[in-house]
């Protein structure tokens, strides 16, 4: 049984926990304003909202429903387009309206929940903000120059207000009268009841196993991880910060504990996906899932995290660096569950950087991506250096060799133009969609440098390496 | 036009309201009829091959499939093509792309015909696959014949250059993401006829076909569309195969049916813009007029000719692009290759000429050591020109746009402030580039260029329109809508705009090649005019007026020389239909002047030209090889705007959409004609961030005589040809970069690329 409240309506369901909760909305509630377009959290036309409890609050994250289990709307309050609508437009839809942001029509409801989401996200709300907050959204006819003009107009109906309070945003008519009530009435639902841990299918936010295989995924016997409150932790000790497996990437965008761990990483999250799918894909799945290009795993690589895999109750800890065995091959044990991410945090004068570049610099998987680690002395002098790369390999990469020979080196053109050498040996690109072996190579190279660029411009002069 | 009736130019989206809160209906979002069956198409794994076996008694014995149905169980001709006869709907012995439909599962639930198709079983004895134009036209595999666009003589004027350079341009194919993907909903009448819900641009299309699928007269099959959820040419003749395997369905077992591609499907089964391979040759004099151009265009048709030649002509009509050039010589060949059919695509083939020509100016500059622009501006058309298809230049705003942008937009500032900024600047390069466009207005097929509108005035004085027109977001609902109303002097909320339907107007031409708001339009002013008249005429005698009086409505009130009388429009209504006046009127409008002679391959193929140009500026990061667009500035003819808003979102959203596939939209097929971006997490259109950070517009107006409805022009696929220039304008700053870049013009201008490019690999 899966229990939750869809607009404003209860629902009890008995349908299958790994039904995707769009198919549940459009198919069985027979709401049609969410629209399927892509399945694969790609294009934003089936966002909801969902409402969680935090405190003494709720606020709503907005996902991709399309590759949401049904399961992951447990307790929540679920919010389509249908449940935004009220007699008279809200100020988003009169604001797409009036700047001609909609034309064929078919992604607008999406845009207009996610415009809201931004309202309701508890968040401090600026323009760049509520732009932010679409960017998980697609559009094929408008060029979003009249969506971008829609939001600065929702912004600017704002008269300055950075916070709304649910009861602010209802009196101001951007959400019907009864979300007041949501909380109370979220409250009322049972906790479920524990899972079998027979279940098959272990699910995280499912944003890649949606993707893979969804016909598998509706039959599955899932077992929810998303919200198992033990992987849902986040603390700092002795210097370590340590988070649950359940913590999603918007999670840790927005602890402010993750923040104070690795400060100035804003970038790190905005090339990671969406905003929806951010919301959605926990750190775990990214890391059990083994791909090869896998963002936030190459950044905890560069982090040189551990981890720590329990199998009921008995728990090891493991170097990330040492997890990944081959193509989706990873140490793991059956029976066993990654629980807790750690890695120690960069002390002050570390260089911690990460790159990734993709096809579509937002929203799309890496050509090519790495972090960095790097400490020096005042000679110059690499004391410490921790480098990762995805996509140029089987598995994501921990660069053992190149951060040996770059270890107590001094940072030079003339070091980097040795560890280019060893770097190239170290890795095995193949050509694919998402590039050439050649390419992958040359970028890798790119980055590589990037990272020293970063702490020093003139460390490197690009042009020599112009081929003639 | 007298004051009274001046239409209002502002008027936002009359569907606007109905998207922003999810309440608009498409295909899928309609309630399904009890007993309503699903269909999914078992299609062909590989791109080319002949079918040993296939058996499918194991999908069939599967709960919950009601049948599977095979090419033998078409009552009619298994037959989509519209121009060629080359593509059966559902493969017979062999099979010639990825995707190819071979059966259809239906059964009770969408999930149960899923998990059938994997119980099908296939072998296939492979073929060899071609997936290149060139290699297929040299293997004489041709879809249609080739056509040679030819004017002046190049060979003598080549003998005059003081210039001459040959070179390549390759540009790639495009798919349409239409967010809604293609889908049909049929469902049975009782007087044997079947009705169909379909997501097209061309309901007659559809109609067409599924009649000659089922051997059923067209009058026995409605096609109904209440509105697309994007079409950009995709669904123009691609919408039919799967209303007419829906219909197909229905046929057999008298059920309800529906069929909705998933994107995967979409993707793999559906055409999409023609790659081309291309070889110029251009020659220009000392002071760089250019004498004579030779183009040769190698199309990739795919598996069949669906809509290739009429694309391929227009490529010939647009290989000129905006210039003036006195000797040339087009050819353009539709090559027949192992992929998915490729279909219309805004712009229709004409981009595609245009990269050509773009490639060669490019080329041409940087060999004599002058920029581009100097030889576009030199060359723009000039009024009395005449085309290579032999129409003469009337009308011409290529100059009048051009310069406006020069000044408007200071393009030696420009200039200047990028060159400051690469000089200041190790590892970023700013670039930009000019693009001017004239593209030609009306179906290059003159039979086309008609439509119908039928209009009824209901006794309560509410008038119902109803015209060939689709509406796919461009936005034809509201201009329609501002007709009627202007012409009847009503509120646009007493004008109630209906489905597109085959029974109430038939025989349309498809909403496509920009023309639609000017054909319906026009069908709608003759309706309105007929209807108009005959009230006049009915006032007249009711009010005892002469015929120097002035009749005009305005405000639901009858206006006699410009005064209100005391006859209100609902008043007027009631008396003329109690004097039993006919009150409902059938439109027509064909495109005069048009002609064409396809043996001389001369005539007067468009009732006007398009004109603008834009300047595109881009930020290359030289360290990643990545690009931002920092703005992109257009001066665009409107004629007169009917509608700015409208015009502006359709220029916006054409130019990043035309940026899309110059950039980062890139169809990939493998070596065995296997489709590799399959889906939207490999093919990648332009998100927010993607956009140019601005994009300004400035409305020329012009007052030309032309065939626009209200003057106000064409605008729909003008605009995706300025995003050409995004090619050139990351061209520039890799050059920046490294003046001896290898630019080896192939689009889409990809980060690989870019890369590649800044570093001389």
């Amino acid at each position: 049984m899966t229990e939750f409240i869809l607009n404003n309506t209860h629902i009890k369901t008995s349908e299958p926990a790994g039904m995707a909760l769009l198919d549940f909305i459009r198919k069985k509630r027979h709401l049609t304003g969410m629209k399927l377009v892509c399945k694969e959290g790609e294009c934003g036309a089936c966002t909801v909202l969902v409402g969680n409890e935090q405190g003494d609050k709720i606020v709503y994250q907005s996902m991709t429903s399309c590759i949401m289990p049904l399961a992951n709307a447990q307790g929540k309050h679920i919010v389509t387009i249908e449940g935004l609508n009220m007699d008279k437009l809200t100020p988003v839809q009169e604001a797409m309206v009036a700047t001609n942001g909609t034309q064929c029509g078919f992604c607008t409801p999406g845009f207009v929940v996610s415009l809201t989401g931004a309202l309701l996200s508890g968040q401090s709300i600026s323009e760049s903000y509520i732009l932010e907050n679409i960017d998980g959204n697609i559009c094929r006819c408008t060029g979003y120059k009249s969506i971008e003009r829609a939001a600065k107009s929702i912004y600017e109906s704002l008269n300055g207000s950075t916070k709304m309070s649910i009861a602010d945003l209802v009196q101001q008519g951007y959400i019907p009268a009864y979300f007041e009530d949501i909380l109370s009435r979220l409250n009322k639902i049972p906790q479920p009841a524990t899972i079998a841990e027979s279940a098959n299918m272990r699910v995280g936010g499912g944003t890649d196993l949606y993707v893979q295989k969804p016909y598998k995924m509706y039959a599955a016997d899932v077992l929810p991880l998303y919200d198992n409150p033990a992987l849902k932790t986040i603390e700092i000790i002795d210097n370590q910060c340590i988070f649950g497996a359940s913590m999603t990437m918007g999670d840790l965008y927005r602890s402010e504990l993750f923040n104070q761990a690795l400060p100035h990483s804003e970038y790190v999250f905005k090339l990671l996906s969406s905003t929806q799918i951010r919301n959605m894909a926990t750190i775990g799945g990214n890391l059990i899932n083994a791909s090869p290009i896998g963002d936030f795993t190459i950044w905890l690589l560069s982090l040189d995290s551990e981890i720590v895999l329990n199998n009921k109750g008995s728990r090891r800890t493991l170097q990330l660096k040492y997890f990944y065995l081959d193509y989706k091959k990873m140490d793991l044990q059956p029976g066993e569950i990654l629980e807790q991410i750690r890695f120690d945090i960069p002390p002050a004068n570390a260089h911690v950087h990460f790159e990734k570049v993709s096809q579509r610099k937002y929203l799309d998987i890496a050509g090519v991506n790495s972090g960095s680690w790097i400490e020096l002395a005042a000679d110059n002098t690499i004391t410490t250096i921790h480098l990762s790369a995805g996509g140029v390999g089987p598995i994501p990469m921990y660069l053992h060799k190149t951060c040996g020979y770059l270890q107590g080196k001094v940072m030079n053109e003339a070091t980097l133009e040795a560890a280019i050498e060893v770097l190239n040996d170290e890795v095995s690109p193949i050509s694919d969609a998402r590039g050439s072996a050649q390419y992958k190579r040359l970028l890798l190279r790119q980055l590589f440098l990037a990272h020293f660029l970063q702490i020093d411009p003139e460390i490197f002069q690009l042009q020599k390496l112009i081929k003639m | 036009m007298t004051k009274h009736e001046k239409l209002s130019k502002k008027s936002s989206n009359i569907d606007a309201p109905f998207h922003v809160t999810g309440r608009t209906k498409y295909v899928d979002d309609m309630p399904e009829l009890q007993g309503t069956l699903f269909v999914k198409i078992f299609p062909s794994p590989v791109a080319h091959g002949q079918i040993i076996r296939l058996d499918y008694s194991k999908a069939l014995q599967m709960p919950g499939v009601v049948a599977v149905l095979s090419e033998k169980d078409i009552p009619g001709e298994n037959e989509l093509g519209g121009i060629v006869k080359d593509e059966p709907m559902l493969a017979e012995q062999e099979v010639h792309f990825e995707g190819q439909p071979i059966l259809l599962v239906i059964a009770e639930t969408e999930d149960i015909a899923h998990h059938a198709l994997s119980l099908i079983e296939i072998d296939i004895e492979a073929h060899p696959v071609t997936t290149d134009p060139i290699i297929a036209h040299q293997q004489g595999d041709l879809l249609h014949k080739s056509r040679t666009f030819s004017i002046g003589n190049t060979q003598e004027a080549f003998a005059k250059c003081k210039h001459v350079f040959e070179g390549t341009a390759e540009s790639g194919g495009q798919e349409h993401v239409y967010l809604e993907p293609q889908g049909a909903y049929s469902i049975p009448q009782d007087k044997g006829g079947i009705t169909i819900y379909s997501s097209t641009q061309g309901p007659t299309a559809v109609q067409r076909t599924v009649a000659r699928i089922l051997d059923m007269p067209m009058s026995q099959i409605e096609v109904d569309v209440n509105r697309i959820g994007g079409g950009f040419g995709g669904k123009e003749d691609q919408a039919s195969p799967w209303a007419a395997m829906a219909a197909l369905a229905t046929y057999h077992l008298r059920k309800p049916v529906k069929l909705i591609l998933e994107r995967k499907e979409d993707l793999k089964m559906t055409g999409k813009r023609h790659p081309y391979k291309s070889r110029y040759k251009i020659g220009l004099d000392e002071d760089l007029n250019i004498l004579a151009y030779e183009a040769t265009f190698f199309q990739n048709g795919g598996a069949a000719a669906d809509l290739s030649p009429p694309v391929l002509g227009r490529t010939l009509f647009h290989s000129t692009n905006s210039y003036d050039i006195p000797n040339v010589d087009a050819t353009a060949h539709c090559c027949k290759t192992n992929i998915v059919p490729n279909t219309a695509f805004r712009g229709f083939g004409g981009p595609q000429g245009m990269f050509v020509i773009e490639s060669a100016i490019h080329y041409a500059a940087r060999q004599i050591g002058v920029t581009p622009i100097e030889i576009q501006a030199k060359n723009l058309l000039k009024e009395n020109a005449v085309f290579p298809y032999g129409q003469i230049v009337k009308g011409c705003e290529a100059r009048q746009c051009w310069s406006e942008a020069v000044e408007k937009y200071q393009v030696a500032a420009l200039q200047k402030e990028v060159d400051d900024f690469n000089q200041q600047h190790a590892y970023q390069k700013k670039g930009f580039a000019l693009m001017p466009v004239c593209f030609g207005i009306s179906f290059t097929n003159t039979p086309m260029n008609n439509a119908r509108a039928l209009v009824h005035i209901y006794s309560d004085g509410s008038v119902g329109v109803n015209t060939g027109a689709v509406e796919m977001g461009q936005g034809v609902n509201t201009k329609m809508v501002q007709i009627a109303a202007q012409m009847f002097g009503l509120p646009q909320q007493r004008i109630q705009l209906n489905n597109t339907n085959t029974t109430r107007v038939a025989n349309t031409s498809p909403s496509a090649a920009s023309a639609t708001a000017d054909l319906n339009g026009k069908a709608l002013q003759d309706a309105g005019r007929q209807l108009t008249e005959r009230l006049h005429d009915f006032i007249r005698q009711d009010l005892n007026l002469n015929k120097n009086e002035r009749i005009s409505f305005k405000n639901e009130q009858v206006y006699v020389n410009e005064k209100a009388s005391a006859l209100s429009w609902e008043e007027l209504i009631q008396k003329a239909l109690a004097q039993r006046i006919n009150l409902s009127a059938k439109g027509h409008y064909a495109t005069p002047v048009i002609h064409f002679d396809r043996n001389k391959e001369k005539g007067h193929p468009f009732a006007y030209h398009v004109y603008g140009t834009a300047i595109l500026t881009c930020t290359v990061d030289c360290i990643r090889g990545i690009y931002e667009f920092d703005k992109v500035q257009i001066v665009h003819d409107f004629g007169a705007s009917m509608n700015r808003e409208i015009d502006l979102g359709q220029i916006e959203g054409g130019l990043v959409q035309g940026m899309g596939w110059m950039t980062l939209e890139e169809i990939i097929y493998n070596e065995k004609g296997l489709l590799k971006s399959n889906s939207l997490a490999t093919y990648k259109i332009p998100d927010i961030y993607a956009a140019p950070k601005t994009i300004d517009v400035h409305f020329l107006n012009t007052d030309t005589d032309n065939e626009a409805i209200l003057k106000s022009k064409a605008v729909g696929e003008p605009p995706l040809m300025y995003g050409i220039g995004a090619y050139f304008a990351i061209c520039n700053a890799v050059l920046a970069f490294n003046p001896k870049a290898k630019i080896d013009y192939v689009a889409p201008m990809t980060t690989e690329r870019v890369l590649m490019g800044l570093y001389g690999l």
